[in-house]
C-alpha cells in the first residue's frame, strides 16, 4: 500500500461536505495562533504605519520610531509615546514629534514618560 | 486637468502639476458590469459586461461591424519597465484593449527595505512604489477610465518588511488591489516569519478598511518548484493559510482572492493535472474570488507556445471560474515585457474568453470518473498536509521545510524551503505589547475594543485626508522629471524614433531565417545585426526548422535613429464606404468592369487580388468583371469596355520602367477621348509604381499603388458613380 492510502484511511469515507468541512476547520485551528500572536506583539513597520496615519511624513515616522526603539520603548506605541510628550509639553502633537526627533537624548526623554520603562 | 482625447498623447507636464493636491475619487474594487443577454452587431452574448466608450477591438473585429465585446471578468496587465512615466503610456493602451487591472510590479530589492522610498527614482524589474509615483499613476488612470468608460483597478504589492506602511500608503492613495500574503516573505524573501505575520494583520485591517482586493501569492510554490505539479495540495494550503488569516485579520470574504495558475503546459497531458486542481480549488474556496493566472513557469522564449499554453489556461478559466482573469506578456520568458506584448496578452485572454463565451451552457464537466477521482485525491492530500501541520504549528511546520517540497504530499523529497523563526531578515524586531499600549488611530489590528480612537489626535488621515504630508523628491538627480527631458526635447524638435519600453530606447527586433544549423545561424544573425548598423545586437530567440536544413532566429538590437515626422511624407488618407453601402449601391446599379494589364506584362498577381472574391476583391461587392488577361493593348481594354456596357476600366501596370505606367495612363485617357466614351468610363489605375496624383495629372480618374485593396477600389468606384448621377 503506497503512503497516501495508508494516511488517508480517516477520511476515505467522509463525503464532500464533510471533507470541505474538516478543510476549514484545519484552516481555522492553524491560523488561531498566528492570529492571537500577531495581537499582542508590534513592530516598526506597524509604528510607522500609526505615525504616517496621525500625519507624519515617512520620514519623521522613520525618525521617532527609530527613537522608540532606543528608548525600548516599542510596546508602548510611537504614537502614544508622541501624545504623551505633547500633552507634557503642552505641544501640538505634530509639533511634539518633530521636537522628539531634533532632541539628542530623546530616549531619556521618552522614558521619563513612562515613570521608568517598557513593562513586560 | 483636461479630458484625455484618442487622437492626442497624454500631457505628461500637465501630469505632474499640482500633484500634491490631488486626490483619488474613490476607494475599493470595482467589478465589471455584467449584461444580461448582451446584443451586439448580429450576435447574442451570455458572459460579457457593458461595453466600452472607447477601445480597440480584435482584429478581425472589422468583419463583425467592429463590435468589441467585453468579457465579465476584470482582465489585469501587468506593466512596471522600470519608468513608471513611460509606463502609463502603456497602461492608457493596455485600457484600450480591454485591460482594466493594472498591476506594478516593484523594483528589486524593494521588499527587503524597511521603510518608504519617496519621489520617483528609476526602478530595476519593477517600479519604486511611492506615494509620487502612486498619485500621478492614478491621476492618469483616473484619466484613462473616463477616456476608455470603465473604471480601472490600480494594483501593487503590500508585502516585504514594510507592510502596513505600504498598505495605509495605498488606502491613501486610491489604490484598489493589492498581493498580500505573509507566507510569500518568508518562503520566497526569508523575511522572518513572526515579524511577517505580525505585520499582516495589520496592513490587512488596514486594506479591508480601504477595501481594497487582496491576492495572495501561493502561485509562487508552482514557480518555484522542480515538478510544479506535484505541488498542487500544498497549494490548497498556502491558499487556506492566507483567505483564514485574512478573515480572521478582519477582511470580508468576498474581497479575498486566491492567485492560482494552471501548473502544467504542454508537452505535457496539461488537462490530467489541471483541470482536477482548478475544480478542487474552486469546490473548497466557494466563498472566495478568483484570480487565475497564466503559467510561467516553463515559458522560455518562444512567444507563440506561450501563447498557446495561455489559451489553454484561459480555456481552464472558462471550464471553472475566473473573477479576474491575469495574463502574462509572452514575452515575459525573454525579456522585460515590452509595450505591444502587454496588448499582446490582454488581446489573448480577451479572444478566448470571447470565443468561449457562454460554452457552460452547453457542456458540463463530467461528476464521475477520472476527474472526480483526481479531485477527491487532490482535496484530501491537503487535508492530510494541513493535519501534518496543525500538530507541528504553523512556525515550526515551516522550520522543518514542509512547504514547497517538490514531491506530493504525503510523499517527501526533502527539498523544501526551510526557515528559521529565530532567523530571516528583519529578524528581533517585533516587540510584545505593553498593556498601556495604544495607536491613535482607526482601523488598527487589535485594538477593536476601543472606540474612535484617533478622537485623540482630532482624526487620522483616514478621516481626515487633507493631513496627509506629500513629499516630492528626495535626490534630484534621479526623478521622473530629469528621464522625461529627453523626450520633451525630441518632442519640441518633432523627433519620433522606435521604442519598446522607454521613450526613444531605439530598440528593433528582427526575424531572420538562415538555411542553416542552429550555431550558424546565431552568428550570422548577430552579424546581420551589426551590419544593419544596430548596436548591443543580442540573439532571443531560435527555433530550429530542422538539425541542418534551416533555423530561425530572433535579434534585437538598439538603433540611434531619430526621425523628423516634420519631413515625412504621408499620403493624404482616402476615406473608405462602409461595405454594405458597397455592395447595395453596386447591386443597384449593376456595375460591371473590364479589367487587364497592359504593356510588355506578364504579372497579373496584383490586379487578380483587386477582381477575386477569393482575395476580398471588386467582385465581392457584386460588381461583374470581364478580365482580359495580361499584355492586353490598351485599345482593346476600351473596346471591349464599350462592348460589354462597362462603368469602369481597371488597367494595371506593374513594371514600371521609364514611367511606362503614366505613358500608359495617359494613352488609356486619350483613346476613351477619341472614341467619345471618356465621360461615361470611369478610368482607374494601378500597379506597385503607381501613385494616385501623378495618375491624375495623366488623365485617368484615379491611381491605386502597392497594397490596395478591393474594397478602396470598389469605394472610388460607387463614389464617382455617385458623382456622374
Amino acid at each position: 500500500m503506497d503512503l497516501f492510502e495508508e494516511k488517508r484511511k480517516h477520511l476515505k469515507d467522509l463525503n464532500y461536505k464533510q471533507l470541505k468541512e474538516r478543510f476549514w476547520e484545519l484552516a481555522s485551528d492553524i491560523t488561531q495562533p498566528l492570529v492571537d500572536f500577531a495581537k499582542t506583539h508590534t513592530s516598526p513597520s506597524i509604528e510607522r504605519s500609526v505615525l504616517l496615519r496621525m500625519g507624519f511624513n515617512s520620514m519623521e515616522a522613520d525618525a521617532i520610531t527609530k527613537k522608540a526603539v532606543e528608548a525600548s520603548l516599542l510596546g508602548k506605541g510611537a504614537g502614544n509615546i508622541v501624545l504623551k510628550y505633547a500633552k507634557k509639553t503642552g505641544l501640538s502633537y505634530l509639533d511634539a514629534g518633530k521636537k522628539l526627533i531634533a532632541m539628542e537624548d530623546a530616549d531619556k526623554e521618552m522614558k521619563t514618560l513612562f515613570e521608568g520603562g517598557s513593562k513586560r | 486637468m483636461k479630458n484625455l482625447t484618442p487622437e492626442k498623447k497624454i500631457d505628461l507636464k500637465e501630469l505632474f502639476k499640482d500633484l500634491d493636491k490631488y486626490r483619488p475619487r474613490r476607494k475599493g474594487w470595482v467589478w465589471r458590469e455584467h449584461v444580461d443577454n448582451l446584443n451586439m452587431f448580429k450576435f447574442n452574448f451570455h458572459d460579457c459586461s457593458k461595453p466600452l466608450k472607447n477601445s480597440i477591438g480584435l482584429p478581425a473585429a472589422k468583419y463583425f461591424d467592429n463590435i468589441d465585446p467585453q468579457p465579465d471578468c476584470v482582465i489585469t496587465s501587468e506593466i512596471a519597465s522600470g519608468r513608471f512615466e513611460d509606463d502609463i503610456r502603456r497602461m492608457r493602451m493596455a485600457a484600450w484593449h480591454g485591460a482594466d487591472h493594472i498591476m506594478v510590479i516593484r523594483t528589486t530589492g524593494q521588499s527587503h527595505i524597511d521603510g518608504l522610498i519617496e519621489g520617483t527614482p528609476e526602478g530595476i524589474g519593477g517600479v519604486p512604489i511611492t506615494r509620487k509615483q502612486l498619485r500621478a499613476s492614478r491621476k492618469a488612470l483616473d484619466m484613462i477610465e473616463d477616456e476608455v468608460g470603465r473604471p480601472i483597478n490600480f494594483h501593487s504589492y503590500v508585502s516585504g518588511v514594510a507592510g502596513p506602511e505600504v498598505a495605509v500608503l495605498f488606502a491613501e492613495e486610491g489604490v484598489n488591489g493589492a498581493h498580500q500574503d505573509p507566507q510569500y516573505n518568508v518562503l520566497y524573501r526569508n523575511i522572518n516569519m513572526k515579524r511577517s505575520f505580525v505585520d499582516a494583520a495589520v496592513a490587512k485591517k488596514i486594506m479591508a478598511e480601504a477595501e481594497i482586493f487582496q491576492i495572495d501569492g501561493a502561485h509562487n510554490a508552482n514557480a518555484t518548484a522542480r515538478e510544479a505539479w506535484a505541488v498542487m495540495p500544498e497549494l490548497m494550503v498556502q491558499h487556506a493559510i492566507n483567505c483564514m488569516f485574512s478573515y480572521k485579520c478582519g477582511m470580508k470574504k468576498e474581497n479575498i482572492g486566491l492567485s492560482t495558475v494552471p501548473p502544467t503546459a504542454p508537452p505535457t497531458p496539461k488537462m490530467w493535472y489541471d483541470l482536477p486542481y482548478a475544480v478542487a480549488l474552486r469546490e473548497f474556496f466557494s466563498e472566495y474570488k478568483f484570480r487565475a493566472q497564466q503559467n510561467t513557469r516553463y515559458m522560455e522564449a518562444d512567444m507563440d507556445e506561450a501563447t498557446i499554453t495561455h489559451v489553454i489556461d484561459t480555456l481552464i478559466s472558462k471550464l471553472t471560474k475566473a473573477d479576474i482573469q491575469s495574463t502574462i506578456t509572452p514575452d515575459e520568458g525573454r525579456n522585460v515585457p515590452w509595450h505591444y506584448n502587454n496588448i499582446k496578452g490582454i488581446n489573448t485572454a480577451k479572444q478566448t474568453l470571447v470565443a468561449l463565451d457562454g460554452l457552460m451552457e452547453m457542456i458540463q464537466l463530467k461528476n464521475e470518473g477520472p476527474l472526480r477521482d483526481k479531485i477527491r485525491e487532490l482535496k484530501e492530500r491537503a487535508i492530510l498536509f494541513m493535519e501534518e501541520i496543525k500538530e507541528l504549528g504553523y512556525f515550526k511546520a515551516v522550520h522543518k521545510g514542509m512547504f514547497v517540497d517538490s514531491a506530493e504530499y504525503p510523499e517527501r523529497n526533502g527539498d523544501g524551503i526551510a526557515r528559521d523563526p529565530e532567523g530571516g531578515v528583519a529578524v528581533g524586531t517585533i516587540v510584545e505589547k505593553d498593556d498601556d499600549y495604544f495607536a491613535p488611530v482607526c482601523h488598527q489590528f487589535g485594538q477593536e475594543d476601543i472606540s474612535d480612537p484617533c478622537k485623540a489626535i482630532d482624526g487620522c488621515t483616514f478621516c481626515r485626508p487633507e493631513k496627509i504630508q506629500f513629499i516630492d523628491e528626495l535626490d534630484e538627480s534621479d526623478t521622473a522629471h530629469k528621464r522625461l527631458e529627453k523626450k520633451f526635447e525630441d518632442d519640441d524638435k518633432n523627433l519620433t524614433s522606435p521604442e519598446v519600453e522607454w521613450h526613444g530606447d531605439g530598440t528593433v527586433l528582427i526575424t531572420l531565417f538562415f538555411p542553416e544549423n542552429e550555431e550558424i545561424a546565431k552568428a550570422a544573425a548577430v552579424e546581420m545585426g551589426k551590419k544593419m548598423n544596430l548596436s548591443n545586437v543580442e540573439v532571443v530567440n531560435t527555433a530550429p526548422m530542422h538539425p541542418s536544413e534551416g533555423t530561425l532566429v530572433e535579434i534585437k538590437g538598439k538603433s540611434d535613429i531619430k526621425i523628423d515626422k516634420s519631413k515625412l511624407y504621408i499620403p493624404p488618407k482616402k476615406e473608405i464606404l462602409p461595405e454594405d453601402v458597397i455592395r447595395k449601391e453596386i447591386v443597384e446599379k449593376g456595375v460591371k468592369v473590364v479589367a487587364g494589364t497592359v504593356g510588355e506584362d506578364e504579372h497579373s498577381v496584383g490586379l487578380r487580388e483587386i477582381l477575386d472574391i477569393k482575395h476580398g476583391g471588386v467582385e465581392r461587392f457584386g460588381i461583374k468583371y470581364r478580365y482580359l488577361g495580361t499584355s492586353v493593348p490598351i485599345e482593346k481594354l476600351v473596346d471591349s469596355a464599350i462592348e460589354y456596357g462597362a462603368d469602369a476600366i481597371l488597367m494595371s501596370t506593374i513594371i514600371s520602367h521609364n514611367d511606362i505606367h503614366v505613358k500608359s495612363q495617359k494613352r488609356l485617357h486619350e483613346i476613351c477621348v477619341e472614341k467619345g466614351v471618356r465621360d461615361k468610363l470611369i478610368l482607374i489605375g494601378g500597379g506597385t509604381q503607381v501613385k494616385d496624383d501623378l495618375a491624375k495629372k495623366a488623365g485617368v480618374d484615379a491611381g491605386f499603388g502597392r497594397g490596395t485593396k478591393g474594397i478602396e477600389v470598389a469605394s472610388f468606384i460607387v463614389k464617382r458613380l455617385r458623382e456622374k448621377k
